[in-house]
């Protein structure tokens, strides 16, 4: 009939994964190829690479158990809580963390865990020492504020997926807390915790921009920092490669250990899933309630969740007052600041639009891989090469490309076309993994029927999957556009003087402690932010008549 | 005529082996506990499933590879048979045109087939709305429509109440009286069969047989 004018099946993957394959085979082949031989003996004998490899292990180790520790108490405390004032506020917090830009967070960390922050001004009236945030403790600080609260939404997921049964028999039994956590909780969560804990592991070793801000000089670095600062202030590419290979290879064994676990349901959450069942009827509530009844507990889950309040809202606070400063309309007048609010923009909806272009290239041939032709295995393994920056970090990447271009241009005036291209790439895992359920879903229902009316290609797209799909495309944009409206990473290895993106004007700004242009800055950001991802959302998932059947 | 010629397909561990004949016009119900292979050999007949060997025959001409759009073949499906996010209207102009580009006539013939199962004025509905057994009188409009030699039913009423099913049933009947196609359907229920006035087939480990 009319499919001779439509494009193959596999057209749309086999672009992607062109695509994926080139802008980052070629760059890794040309980074092996500057760095000529290596002696990796030397290597691992210098003192310098050994404390690197050492501290990012361990700080990773450490924000891991501190995030995971810390995340269990405030999950079970919310979910013995259901009716607590204010609950659903604090949980819709926790998932603001993944879209505020990490340097912006760190911005608001500062001010109330800093030298002069709150936390320390008020150490200083009991007379207590100050203690400094740089360092270790810094990053472990900033890794528990961004890991602890997705951690802890997770796990509230799963321990209000206990049924209410289970609840009334507990109470049937006569079961105190410590059985209860014993027998019903414990059980309940346990199986997220190796997935909840690599992928924590894994956020925290590669993490960037907070080691860069609040690590303290050598003593306090990671790999990702140490390739950066390689990279950019020494030039030296065989350091830079030598460690990108020691990190390429620690990330491709966390991959090949997630695989491991995935057994017991790992990495299959989703982050942005809304949190569903809070509306337990007054009965269970009552229930709950009457199960850890007495001052301890009252005082114990109070406690804990006030604390989680304060921990996760302070630096949002004070990032907000900081910001209203005599300096607020001067900076944002500035051209530098304009500049850099264009520049952000741009690169965050390009980056966006680039990654989803590929996310749903890859999806469309993945899903006639698995739903139609049924190679499961086949289109998972195309999937999987969505993911390939999670293997190999950005500023390995970045350094590919420049060394790559360096002949034919001048990089740095180049600087947001690479950029977008790093930034797309790093959104793309997150795209694939908000789009694959609801893709592979919507075609699991409908194939037989599309198939047996004929409707392919673009026309399939257009009446059949965007009204399906427009809403999870949507969030897939918001969530991209703002991973790279804040992103730190590439843009330190691209961005000057010429071109600058508002987190890099930020970390110049704090660098220098013009600390309240720094706060206009890391305000504007976070409002930049918020309004992408709210009307990104509003804009593309607009609700059409959404009745799944 | 049509026929299935020695077809063989290996799905896992089993290994299916048909052949069967069935007249240019009539009413054929494929029984069997589930597992026994019939959805496996509708799946067959409308191009879900490709074949290993053997051929696929309708009035003679081989059918076996055209994609199943192009096959003359109509299915009415258990459930999902209409798509959520469309109109009633769109959903039975899809069966027209893959592509939703409708001539007026197209347009007047959907209100119309609508009618004639008692849908009149549902057009701008969405199945959302819709009862179990209105959303299947929609489908089958989408069938009507389709005018196909071949109408594939696949457990169409296990979804339905009884009087629905009944209803259903009713409707079905006085379609067959007049367009007089090839039905096929698959059902684990012997009294829908009966009710249909159809043949009854009924699978067995290696072959299929007339009961």
């Amino acid at each position: 009939m009319n499919s001779s004018r439509t494009w193959p099946w596999w057209t749309s993957g086999a672009f992607a994964l062109l695509v994926i394959l080139t802008c980052t085979l070629l760059p890794a082949l040309a980074i092996t190829f500057e760095a000529g031989n290596i002696d990796w003996q030397q290597l691992f004998n210098n003192s310098y690479t050994q404390r690197v490899i050492w501290f990012s292990l361990k700080q990773a180790t450490l924000s891991t158990i501190l995030s995971l520790a810390i995340a269990l108490p405030v999950a079970l405390a919310l979910s013995h809580k259901p009716n607590i004032p204010g609950r659903s506020f604090i949980v819709n917090v926790f998932s603001l963390s993944l879209v505020i830009p990490t340097i912006v967070a760190i911005f608001g960390i500062v001010a109330v865990f800093g030298r002069t922050g709150w936390f320390n001004n008020l150490l200083g009236t009991l007379s207590i020492p100050s203690v400094p945030l740089y360092g270790l403790t810094g990053i472990l600080v900033a890794h528990v504020f961004f890991n602890m609260p997705l951690a802890a939404r997770v796990l509230l997921v799963n321990l209000e997926g206990i049924p209410a049964e289970n609840w009334r028999l507990t109470k049937q039994l006569g079961l105190k807390p410590v059985s209860v956590f014993r027998f019903i909780e414990w059980p309940a969560v346990r199986g997220q915790l190796p997935s909840l804990a690599l992928l924590i592991f894994t956020l925290c070793f590669t993490s960037f921009a907070i080691v860069m801000t609040l690590g303290g000089g050598p003593r306090a670095t990671t790999i990702e920092v140490a390739i950066y600062q390689a990279l950019r202030f020494d030039f030296d590419i065989k350091l830079a490669v030598a460690l990108g290979a020691v990190q390429l290879s620690i990330c491709i064994f966390l991959m090949l250990l997630s695989t491991l676990v995935k057994h017991n349901d790992a990495l299959q959450f989703n982050p942005y899933s809304v949190v569903a069942g809070t509306e337990r009827n007054r009965h269970d509530q009552h229930l709950l309630n009457s199960i850890w009844s007495g001052l301890f507990w009252q005082a114990a889950h109070y406690t804990i969740i006030v604390a989680t309040a304060i921990f996760i809202l302070s630096p949002l606070l004070a990032l907000v007052i900081s910001a209203i400063n005599s300096k607020l309309i001067a900076v944002v007048m500035q051209t530098s600041t304009l500049d850099a609010l264009f520049n952000t923009v741009i690169v965050a909806l390009a980056s966006a639009s680039l990654s989803l272009l590929l996310g749903i290239g890859l999806l469309n041939s993945v899903r006639h891989l698995r739903i139609r032709l049924k190679y499961e295995t086949a289109g998972q393994w195309l999937q999987l090469s969505g993911n390939v920056i999670l293997v190999l970090p950005p500023l390995v990447l970045g350094t590919g490309l420049f060394l790559l271009l360096r002949p034919y241009a001048d990089v740095f005036s180049i600087a947001l076309v690479l950029v977008v291209i790093i930034n797309s790439l790093m959104a793309l895992p997150f795209v694939l993994r908000i789009l694959d359920g609801p893709v592979m879903q919507s075609a699991n229902h409908n194939d037989k029927l599309i198939q047996s009316l004929g409707i392919q290609g673009l026309s399939r797209w257009i009446i059949i999957d965007w009204p399906q799909l427009r809403k999870p495309i949507g969030l897939a944009m918001a969530v991209s556009t703002t991973l790279s409206a804040g992103d730190l990473s590439a843009i330190a290895l691209f961005g000057s003087e010429r071109v600058r993106t508002l987190p890099l004007l930020l970390y110049q700004r704090m660098g220098s402690y013009r600390l309240e242009e720094a706060a206009v800055t890391a305000g504007l950001l976070l409002i930049l932010c918020l309004v992408l991802f709210i009307s990104i959302q509003k804009i593309i998932g607009r609700s059409v008549h959404s009745a799944h059947s | 005529m049509l026929t299935v010629e020695g077809v063989e397909l290996q799905l896992g561990e089993r290994r299916w082996n048909y052949s069967i004949e069935l007249e240019t016009q009539g009413v054929y119900a494929l029984l069997g506990r589930s597992g026994s292979g019939k959805s496996t050999l509708l799946n067959l007949i409308a191009g879900f499933l490709q074949p290993d060997a053997g051929a696929i025959k309708w009035q003679g001409d081989a059918i076996h590879s055209l994609e199943p759009a192009q096959r003359p073949i109509t299915t009415l499906f258990q459930d999902h048979n209409l798509f959520s996010h469309l109109s009633v209207f769109k959903n039975i102009g899809l069966g027209v045109s893959p592509k939703l580009t409708l001539s007026s006539a197209q347009k007047n013939n959907i209100s119309s087939v609508l009618d004639s199962v008692g849908l009149s004025g549902y057009e701008n509905k969405l199945p959302g709305s819709l009862s179990g057994g209105e959303k299947q009188r929609v489908a089958l409009a989408r069938c009507i429509l389709r005018r196909q030699p071949i109408l594939l039913l696949d457990e169409p009423f296990s979804a339905l109440d009884a009087t629905t099913r009944k209803e259903m049933i009713t409707l079905l009947n006085s379609l067959i009286q007049e367009f007089k196609p090839c039905v096929v359907m698959v059902t684990h229920d012997p009294d829908d069969a009966v009710a249909m006035g159809a043949t009854q087939l009924s699978m067995k480990s290696d072959r299929v047989e007339f009961a």
